[in-house]
């Protein structure tokens, strides 16, 4: 080939490059703009939804809010009996739902990862998960409360039992699928026991991501009113008997807000203004723990 | 080829007709070897011959994984570790091993150490840090951690962490020591040090130790066996193989023809 040849044929090259490269740089920024601006969208909704709870919540929100009983229509009052039952029935049932959601999981990541026991187990445990929580309140509904006769606070700890339990089962066995082999190799290379392995190697190296798997448990039925509808009902008045129906912020936010009376509106945004609060404690905590362990 | 190491030294483990398999993989063909007691014993061999495998027949940890069995002898002190009746965590507890990956603990490295003694000794607070310094010495890390003991191990370097897994191995005593590539993760002055550590630990234990490195075997061990493929094709005091090997195979091994 000739030199001008050679020379015409690396032109051309070079212009195919430059137009290749100029469309591929078009078709990045389109790109860009385009997930640039679904962020922007989905990021509205969300801080419009927690400007409005913050503006509308923190209007409301005096002392006598969190020290009152919840009032009648047009009286003056509090959260503090919804505040409490909340508070009792999300701790007890996770008391109930975690150990029982820990050992499960051990269990699936430890004992019988392959057995046909443990495969239907997931499976289960999966459409639990993502069961509607209305589903398991009238479970519940029609498991406790119509046997008894009486709407009560342990049928509503038993709902939320029922939603802990697949969200610790799942992140528990995650957790302890992430644990390198090696890890077990060298324990029981020591001549260390099943059980001594699971506990004091194992779940130990777990630990952050196990405690993180229980706190959004946590925050998930801190939030729950479905399950809590058909079976603790709610209670106008300061209760401790977890026989009978018990007040919970979702539910008592789920009746004042509907209501024509405005100052069960305002309680109602303060309600909704302390669950967001809480909430979002809970999975900072949960953040928190889980940087500090790596 | 055999040479036969009962007359220099006793028998610590005798391998007879070992047969290894992964699933239908047979990975382990028909094994004889004697390991002499208080020596070091190196495996050496290209990856996948089986060193590796036939290391961890001897304290049982393949039977944490069901598709793995083996068949044979395995004779330790008289007995059939493969058959005999006795708590496999006895067994481990006599025959120790550390890892090519150094795994320290999530715990403390006072705590790391004494893990493992406490699975089968009761001792006061007192022997207990006793314990714990001389199994921090004998791996040569005691100067640089003695300081901070109740630190994490994992805030340990390297080189460190994987001279902390020979102190909780070498801590609870055993009778046998397994090193499987202990070196390979490490960099060359804490592998200088761990090899410093072996040549001192024969003094008190059996230790079989597998390298890729042949220098290494070289330079530490008493007797190599070669394997290739899953057959064990020689065994010798390691000035034999390495300068008079009987076959040809190891010759070309040794002499990097191939492997």
């Amino acid at each position: 080939m000739t030199t001008s040849e050679t020379l015409l044929q690396a032109q051309e090259l070079a212009q195919m490059r430059a137009s290749r490269y100029a469309k591929r740089k078009t078709v990045n920024i389109v790109a860009l703009v385009l997930s640039l601006s679904a962020m922007a969208f989905g990021l509205f909704w969300l801080f419009w939804i927690l400007y409005e709870t913050v503006r509308l919540g923190t209007a409301g929100l005096t002392i006598a809010t969190l020290t009152q009983m919840t009032p009648g229509p047009n009286d003056q009052g509090g959260l503090l009996n919804a505040i409490y039952g909340s508070f009792l029935m999300v701790m007890l049932a996770t008391f109930v739902g975690t150990p029982i959601g820990v050992m499960a999981g051990i269990y699936l990541a430890e004992f019988n990862t392959k057995g046909w026991l443990a495969n239907t187990t997931r499976f289960v445990n999966d459409i639990l998960l993502s069961a509607p929580s209305i589903v398991i309140g009238l479970f519940v509904y029609s498991v406790v409360v119509s046997r008894y006769k009486s709407f009560s606070g342990y049928a509503g700890i038993l709902a939320l039992a029922l939603i802990v339990i697949p969200v610790v089962i799942r992140t528990t066995e995650n957790m302890l699928q992430l644990v390198p082999p090696g890890l077990r190799e060298a324990a029981y290379a020591l001549g260390a026991p099943k059980w001594k392995v699971i506990l004091s190697i194992t779940m130990r190296a777990a630990r952050a991501g196990v405690v993180t798997g229980v706190l959004l448990a946590v925050a998930r039925i801190a939030g729950e009113t479905a399950p809590l509808l058909f079976t603790a009902l709610s209670n106008q008045f300061w209760t401790s008997n977890l026989s009978g129906p018990i007040a919970s912020l979702p539910v008592t936010i789920f009746k004042f807000a509907m209501s024509p009376y405005e100052n069960w509106q305002q309680l109602a945004w303060a309600g909704v203004f302390l669950i967001t609060l809480a909430v979002l404690g809970l999975n900072i905590l949960a953040r928190v723990l889980t940087r500090q362990k790596i | 080829m055999l040479i036969d190491t009962e007359k220099v030294s006793p028998a610590k483990i005798a391998v007879k007709n070992l047969d290894f398999y992964y699933g239908k993989f047979h990975a382990l063909k028909n094994i004889n070897l004697d390991i002499p007691e208080k020596k070091v014993t190196a495996f050496i061999g290209p990856s996948g011959c089986g060193k590796s495998t036939l290391l961890r027949v001897f304290n049982r940890m393949f039977e944490l994984y069901p598709e793995q069995r083996a068949q044979g002898e395995v004779v330790l002190d008289g007995e059939n570790l493969l058959t005999s009746k006795q708590d496999v965590a006895l067994l481990r507890a006599k025959v120790g091993m550390v890892f090519q990956k150094p795994t320290p603990f999530p715990m403390s490295i006072f705590d790391n150490i004494a893990f493992g003694v406490k699975l089968f000794e009761n001792l006061s607070a007192t022997d207990m840090e006793e314990r714990v310094e001389w199994a921090l010495r004998k791996s040569a890390l005691w100067n640089e951690v003695k300081d901070k003991l109740k630190q994490s191990g994992s805030s340990l370097s390297g080189g460190q962490q994987q001279r902390l897994c020979i102190a909780r191995g070498v801590a609870i005593k055993p009778e046998v020591l397994l090193l499987d590539e202990p070196c390979s993760a490490l960099d060359p002055i804490s592998t200088a040090k761990v090899e410093e550590l072996i040549v001192e630990l024969k003094q008190d234990y059996t230790v079989v130790i597998v390298t890729h490195n042949m220098q290494q075997a070289a330079r530490c061990s008493d007797f190599t066996a070669y394997m290739y493929l899953g057959d064990l094709m020689e065994f010798g005091a390691t000035e034999q193989i390495f300068f008079k090997p009987n076959r040809q195979e190891t010759e070309d091994y040794i002499t990097g023809r191939f492997g």
